[in-house]
Order: C-alpha cells, then sequence, then structure tokens
C-alpha cells in the first residue's frame, strides 16, 4: 500500500475509491480504525495502516467486523473519532451492536464514529449482493452514499462532523464501482491529531428504558432530516421543467450521465443526485416531483431510493401531479446485480420509445459469427502450488474411502473455489464466514435423528477465528460427531494476505501473541491433529480415522504457508519439476492435469504425455507424489 | 495519428498475475498529468491468478466519467493475453476500434484440463483483425522470456501501445511515472522492457 498521506493539501491525485475513503478520515483527524478484510473493502484499512505510525494513530484489523465496530465505538466513547470499515456480508455480522448502539448516544466528549460499508452488487467477489442501506433505517443511522471518488473523500470527511455534532454513528455506503475505481481527487489537509482518549465514568450508556430512549433517538433523526433536505452533496442538473426527472445515488449517477448523453436527452431529462439517504430528504425530493410528471428511479441492487420516492410523492400528493415512476418496481431497472450506463440506456430507451442499438447490426451479427464460438471462460481455481487443491484431493479421497455418503460443508475463503465451475465441487453446501462449522456442527448431530452421514466443515485460518469458534463450543457442548477441517495457509489470502491471530503481527507490522487454533481446540475439549496438506497419503488416513471417531467434534488442521506468500517471502523455488515421458499415462491416465488440475501440468499435442509448464511452475513438488504412474519427477533446488 | 474521442474509452485487459492493475494505473497517472480528467474502473472478482481481469479507463478533457464503458463503446483495447482482447471485443468492441494485443496465449483451466478447446493463435488473430480497425500484435511473452522476466509482459504492451502512436502519451510521460512505482534496481529491467516494446509497433 502507498502512503496517501505523502501527498500534500491542494495537489489533485488518482486515488482508488478505498484510498479516497482513507484520506477522507485522516482529513477529520480520525485516530482509530478497524476493520476485517473483505473486498472491495479490504484497501480502506490497508492504506490507514500504512500511515499508522507516521500520523500517531491506531489501526488494528480486528477479529470480525462486529468486534471492530465495537472497538471503534470505544474511541468515540472517549472522546476520539473512530472508524469501522467492512464488507456488506460484514455488515451482517456487525448488525446486533450497531442495531443497539444509537439508543445510546456515542459518548458526550466530542467523539464520533463512521461505519464504512462497501456492498459488492453483481457479487463479483462476494457470496450475496445483500443491500446493506437498509440496515441504516433498521439501526436509525444518519445514512450517505456518494456517487464519485472525490465525493467518497469528502463526504467521509463530513461524515466525522455529523456523527460528533449528533453523537450518533453515521453510515457511509460505498460498493464496488465506487472502492474500486481511481479517479482525480483534490485533497485536503491532513490535522496532528493530539486529542487525548478520555472517557467520563460520571455517564453511563445504556439502551434502557429502550423504547423512551428509541423516541428520542427519532427525534434525533428529524434533526438530521433537517440538515439533509438543504446538503449540498445532493444536486440537480437538467432543464428546470424536465420531461423525466432520474432520480439517482450512487453508481446510478455516473450510469445516468453516460446513459443521457449518449441517447441525447439532456434538453428533456433533469437527473436528482441524492447522496444523502437516511433519513430521507422528502421536501427537498418533493420540489422536484412537482416539476415533472414522470420519474426514473436509479439505484444499486433494491428499491430503497425508490420507496421512499414514492412515499414522498403520497405524503406530497397535494403538490404533486399524477406521477408515473419507473424503476425496479416497474421492470425497468434490473432489482438484482449492479447498474450499468447500458441498464440505464434500454430503461430511457424503453420509456420515450427510441431504437437504440449498441452498435450496428452488421458489426454484432459478426461478433455472434466470430467472436462468440471462439471465446470460452476463464474458470478460476487455486494457483499453483496452492495447498488447497492438495487438500481438496485428499478429502476427495478419504470420503470415498469412508463410502458413507460424508456431506461437506464449505466456507468463505480461496478454498470457495472448490465449487468454482471447474473446481473439485466437494462441497454440498456452503453460505457464510464461519457457516462452514456451525452447520458442520448441526450435520452432525443427525445420527440419533436417522442419518449415517459422516459431517465434515471447513474453514480457514482467519475464517476460524472470524466465526468458527462458537460453532466449534456448540459442538463440544452437545456432542457433535463432526470433523472441521482448517485450512490454515497462515494468512487471509483471498484479501490479500492481512495477518490475523494466529499469524503473530498486527496490521502495523507488529509482533504479537500467536492464537494457536490447536491449543485453542484441545483446551476446548476436541480430538485435535495437525497435518501438512501435501503429504496427501498421511492426511487422507488421518481424516478416514476422524470421520470414524464417533467420540465428538475432531479437528483437524491442514497447514501449509500460500504459495504466493511463500513466493514472496523466499523468492525461490524448492523443486524443478518435470515428467518422465516413459512412465507417464498420457491420454490414458489424464489424473495430474484433468483431476488434479494444477494450472502448470497440461497434455503436450505432440507426444500425448503430460508436462510441466515452467514459466508456471511454482516448484512445491506435490505432483511427483499423486501421479499415479510416478512419472513425475522433483528435484530439490539448492 | 491517435485514435479520438472525448471522453476516450480505454480497456486494458488480461489474467490474473499479469500486473494489468499496475500498468492501468501507470498510464492513468501519466494521462492525469498532462491535464486529462482520468477514471479508472477495475474488474478483477476473486481472482488472484488466473482469472479474466479487465480495467476500463476513461479520459476526458471535461470531467471525470464513471468507472464503466457502455457496451460497444471502447476506443482503444490493450490486451495482455489474446483470448481477453477478444473477449472485450466481443462486448466493448466497434467498427472504430483500435487493438493493441499481446499474442501469447495463456491457457484457460478448461484447456489445460483438455475440457475444452482453446482458440489457435491464428484464429484469435483472425477474429481480433476482422472485429477492429486496427489490429497491433506483438509477441510481448517472447520478448519478456529473452529478457529473463515473464513479469514484464505488461510494461512491454505498454511500450507497444505508446509505440501504435494510438494514444496521447509520450514515451517521457510512461518514464516518469515508472520512476514513481518501481524501486531503483528495477527501473533498468523495465526501461529496456518499455523500449522494446515501442520498438516492436506493428
Amino acid at each position: 500500500m502507498r502512503n496517501i498521506a505523502e501527498q500534500e493539501a491542494g495537489t489533485y491525485a488518482l486515488l482508488l475509491g478505498n484510498e479516497a475513503i482513507a484520506r477522507g478520515a485522516l482529513e477529520a483527524g480520525v485516530q482509530f480504525c478497524a476493520a476485517y478484510p473483505g473486498t472491495p473493502s479490504s484497501e480502506i484499512i490497508g492504506t490507514l495502516a500504512t500511515v499508522a505510525k507516521d500520523i500517531g494513530i491506531y489501526v488494528e484489523w480486528s477479529v470480525n467486523e462486529k468486534v471492530a465496530t465495537e472497538v471503534a465505538a470505544a474511541a468515540a466513547f472517549s472522546g476520539l473519532r473512530g472508524l469501522a470499515a467492512m464488507k456488506n456480508a460484514g455488515a451482517d455480522v456487525a448488525l446486533d451492536f450497531l442495531t443497539h448502539l444509537n439508543l445510546t448516544s456515542i459518548g458526550d466528549g466530542g467523539g464520533a464514529l463512521l461505519l464504512v460499508v462497501c456492498d459488492d452488487p453483481q457479487a463479483h467477489s462476494s457470496a450475496e449482493e445483500v443491500d446493506t442501506r437498509w440496515i441504516a433505517k433498521i439501526a436509525n443511522a444518519p445514512l450517505l452514499e456518494p456517487a464519485d471518488v472525490q465525493e467518497a473523500k469528502d463526504l467521509t470527511k463530513w461524515a466525522f462532523g455529523l456523527s460528533e455534532e449528533f453523537k450518533c454513528w453515521c453510515f457511509l455506503r460505498s460498493y464496488t464501482r465506487l472502492s474500486h475505481a481511481h479517479s482525480g481527487v483534490m485533497l485536503g489537509e491532513i490535522p496532528q491529531p493530539e486529542k487525548k482518549a478520555v472517557f467520563d465514568t460520571t455517564k453511563h450508556y445504556i439502551p434502557f428504558p429502550t423504547t423512551p430512549k428509541h423516541a428520542i433517538l427519532h427525534e434525533k433523526l428529524l434533526k438530521v432530516q433537517e440538515i439533509f433536505e438543504s446538503s449540498p452533496f445532493n444536486s440537480y442538473t437538467g432543464p428546470e421543467q424536465p420531461e423525466l426527472l432520474i432520480i439517482c445515488s450512487g453508481s446510478g449517477w455516473p450510469c445516468s450521465l453516460d446513459a443521457v448523453e449518449i441517447l441525447g436527452l439532456r434538453e428533456s431529462v433533469g437527473i436528482l443526485k441524492l447522496v444523502t439517504l437516511w433519513p430521507f430528504p422528502q421536501r427537498f425530493v418533493a420540489k422536484y416531483l412537482t416539476r415533472t410528471t414522470r420519474v426514473l428511479v436509479v439505484e444499486e441492487v433494491d428499491p430503497f431510493v425508490e420507496a421512499h420516492v414514492k412515499e414522498t410523492a403520497a405524503s406530497h400528493s397535494a403538490e404533486v401531479l399524477p406521477l408515473e415512476i419507473y424503476g425496479k418496481n416497474s421492470g425497468h431497472i434490473n432489482p438484482v446485480g449492479e447498474i450499468t450506463p447500458d441498464g440505464v440506456i434500454h430503461a430511457l430507451a424503453e420509456i420515450f420509445k427510441l431504437e437504440y442499438q449498441a452498435r450496428e447490426a452488421s458489426y454484432e451479427q459478426m461478433v455472434q459469427d466470430i467472436a462468440k464460438p471462439l471465446v470460452i471462460d476463464r474458470g478460476m481455481l487455486w494457483c499453483p502450488g496452492c495447498p488447497h487443491r492438495a487438500s481438496f484431493l485428499s478429502l476427495r479421497k478419504a470420503i470415498r474411502r469412508d463410502g458413507r455418503k460424508a456431506v461437506v460443508v464449505g466456507d468463505i475463503g480461496c478454498y470457495t473455489l472448490d465449487i468454482f465451475p471447474y473446481g473439485p465441487q466437494q462441497s454440498n453446501v456452503l453460505h457464510c464466514m464461519g457457516s462452514g462449522a456451525g452447520e458442520a456442527c448441526g450435520f452432525g448431530q443427525l445420527a440419533s435423528l436417522g442419518s449415517e452421514q459422516p459431517a465434515i466443515g471447513i474453514c480457514g485460518d482467519s475464517t476460524f477465528f472470524h466465526a468458527s469458534i462458537p460453532a466449534l463450543i456448540n459442538a463440544v457442548y452437545n456432542k457433535s460427531n463432526m470433523t472441521l477441517l482448517v485450512l490454515d495457509n497462515y494468512a487471509t489470502a483471498m484479501t490479500g494476505f492481512q495477518p490475523h491471530p494466529g499469524t503473530g503481527r498486527t496490521a502495523t507490522q507488529d509482533t504479537t501473541t500467536v492464537v494457536s487454533i490447536e491449543n485453542l481446540c484441545r483446551a476446548l475439549g476436541c480430538k485435535v491433529e495437525v497435518r501438512d496438506p501435501f503429504d496427501i497419503k498421511e492426511t487422507t488416513a488421518t481424516l478416514c480415522e476422524l470421520m470414524r471417531d464417533e467420540s465428538g467434534p475432531k479437528v483437524l488442521i491442514l497447514r501449509r504457508k500460500c504459495e504466493l506468500l511463500r513466493m514472496r517471502q523466499e523468492r525461490k523455488r524448492p523443486y524443478r519439476v518435470w515428467v518422465d515421458p516413459e512412465k507417464c499415462g498420457g491420454g490414458k491416465c489424464v489424473f495430474c492435469y484433468k483431476v488434479f488440475q494444477c494450472p502448470a501440468l497440461s497434455q503436450n499435442k505432440e507426444t500425448g504425455k503430460a508436462q510441466v509448464l515452467e514459466e508456471i511452475c511454482p516448484g512445491c513438488g506435490v505432483c511427483a507424489d499423486i501421479c499415479p504412474y510416478k512419472a513425475i519427477v522433483k528435484e530439490e533446488i539448492r | 495519428m491517435a485514435i479520438s474521442g472525448d471522453p476516450l474509452n480505454l480497456i486494458i485487459c488480461g489474467v490474473g498475475g499479469q500486473g494489468n492493475i499496475l500498468i492501468s494505473g501507470l498510464i492513468g497517472n501519466a494521462l492525469m498529468k498532462k491535464g486529462y480528467h482520468v477514471t479508472i474502473g477495475e474488474t478483477f472478482g476473486a481472482s488472484q491468478r488466473g482469472g479474466a481481469v479487465f480495467s476500463t479507463l476513461r479520459m476526458s478533457t471535461k470531467k471525470s466519467y464513471g468507472p464503466l464503458i457502455p457496451q460497444g463503446k471502447a476506443h482503444l483495447i490493450l490486451g495482455l493475453e489474446p483470448l481477453e482482447t477478444l473477449r472485450m471485443l466481443q462486448r466493448y468492441g466497434n467498427p472504430g476500434v483500435v487493438c493493441v494485443t499481446n499474442t501469447h496465449p495463456v491457457l484457460t483451466i478448461g484447456a489445460l484440463s483438455q475440457k475444452e478447446k482453446y482458440p489457435s493463435c491464428n484464429e484469435l488473430k483472425g477474429a481480433i483483425e476482422k472485429l477492429s480497425k486496427l489490429a497491433c500484435f506483438v509477441d510481448a511473452t517472447s520478448i519478456a522470456l529473452k529478457l529473463g522476466a515473464p513479469i514484464v509482459v505488461n510494461i512491454i504492451m505498454v511500450g507497444a501501445l505508446i509505440g501504435s502512436g494510438q494514444l496521447a502519451l509520450e514515451r517521457v510521460d510512461v518514464e516518469n511515472e515508472m520512476r514513481n512505482i518501481f524501486p531503483p534496481e528495477r527501473m533498468k529491467l523495465n526501461l529496456r522492457a518499455l523500449e522494446m516494446g515501442i520498438g516492436r509497433k506493428a
């Protein structure tokens, strides 16, 4: 991560959306930042961790998003500005705390708390595309959604002030097309944070008595709404009385601008960009509703703005003309996936009854005839040398040898690639962080209800700490016959190798206590084994043995460093690997390139034998042990 | 002559691990210092290595555009891998598009495991040529291997882009940006790669 604090105020810099959010927090004088990594949010804390020591602020990778929010709240209660960042699914984890927090204030010492959630419409790197904006309503928190990178920085900075003024946490919703977009940003000053953390112990921040405090919170939100009604972040461009009014938020804004420009509708369509989304600025929106008879709402995922536009139209029915409101409910805008310029173009074309073709028909036909037959999918699978490939091979072998149709519950991490189109597809059930252990605990409990199938849960090292431990305790307590595979690769690999409690390193690269997974599991009362996943024979045998053991939960830790991390640290290959064509079974075997599927292994088209692609092979040597013909040779490189 | 358009839509595509995002930033920063408004969108999903990755770069003299390029609206495609170049043409191509692409394939996992066929080099080149106004082919991977560093394919292709003369970007602009991202000991190799790319224009 580069040091964004080195860039001076007044510089116009190309920043990633997440860097802009980090810069905005620094410009607001943030002193305490916490997060659990998750795409597309990880660069926020990654960036802040890089500058933490220079500026003198505290930054941590927390064990999960709920804890990240709780620790950042403690800073707010002590008079400091705190930030918690997470992906969409992380906000679900933090939800319990979030719904309680604004029932109390967040302190009286001038502190502030900003929650940044990066949603992932289209689920580019998520297992869900939940629209977390509803959390703002559920938890009674002011909600802001920036529409470009500059605004992401400015709004982050402003939101801290709002949080401080109203003593409530505020919610900044980002999304993939903002968090992972670069654009020019005019930078402001970064103050030197000097405030000392002090908590006034004469005060008590508790949600009881709940109902009166709920009422106070509603009153507070009415005041926030007043501010939102005249917020300069909301803006209108277009004719005084547009034929159609687009009301948009977030990514819907640049997509609407593109669509209107491409269709040449600037004279007839107005665009109202909303940034302060909850409490909804009803009067401000009603003012624009009175100037038109047709409205198109453009936003990402759920009809959040749309619902409030309709509510606004209903409560201002005396002022507005009868309105046609288009959007998700009318079928003009897709209620799933991300918003694109094309999505808005098609909606406008339908409303205005325009013919639109993205390109001429003859070219489109050529694409269909020439490109389509050639373009095959580029599936994703584990990197060459990845320990997970070997772990899943052992899992497959053990399940077959056991023969009782074991149920496998997957989890979220690089090992999720198991269920991708080219993966070995061993996981039968897979949902969210920690559900590998939780659901397996349930499957392991079904023997008394007739099940004869063993239950296997999977988690990674970071996932283990994040959300698997309570499920494991449940398994011990209720004597569930599950086997938990902990695929320990020494990193939160999928999101960019962030450290976690098992690595002995903090976000700011300080050394710290290593939390031992095996010691923890043994202390809970689990039977624990540790194996090297590259020892496929031993791993398979151990797994078979554990599946037969019906004494309660068992934990098998398969430990080997992520190959990308190893290569980064060691910068050399351990083995030179090649195929002996004399021994290779070639087309009658196919095991290495068709079943094991390391991208460094393929079939030589001329000889029909397997071959190792030198430029890809990291020299891990595990394929030498999986070859049924013993035709793959590994030679140690000294 | 450089291709024109405002916004001008450039796509940089390749496979995870080829350094696509690094060169998008390099080109974007160089363009911004020349006074353009630049926005770059990155699409990489869950891929660390091996998945399709592409960046959309939009430059304008007027304002910052959103990161997404509408269908059929690319002006220029810089491809680090030929199948990925064709994939981008499929969605963003039009009769006026210019492609500058590496011709060396990175086989897909389905092709490696013999589950499907990766098109031949000639099939890919033919299709790319037919779907572009102009296609510049560079075997950047072979050049990189000659330099002893497969990792510099991306920089060679930036060189090829400059060499093509299609983008308002000079060698010196890119060299200056390279000094901001590479440590001094890596500069010699990367400058050599850039030079080799520039010389290899079609």
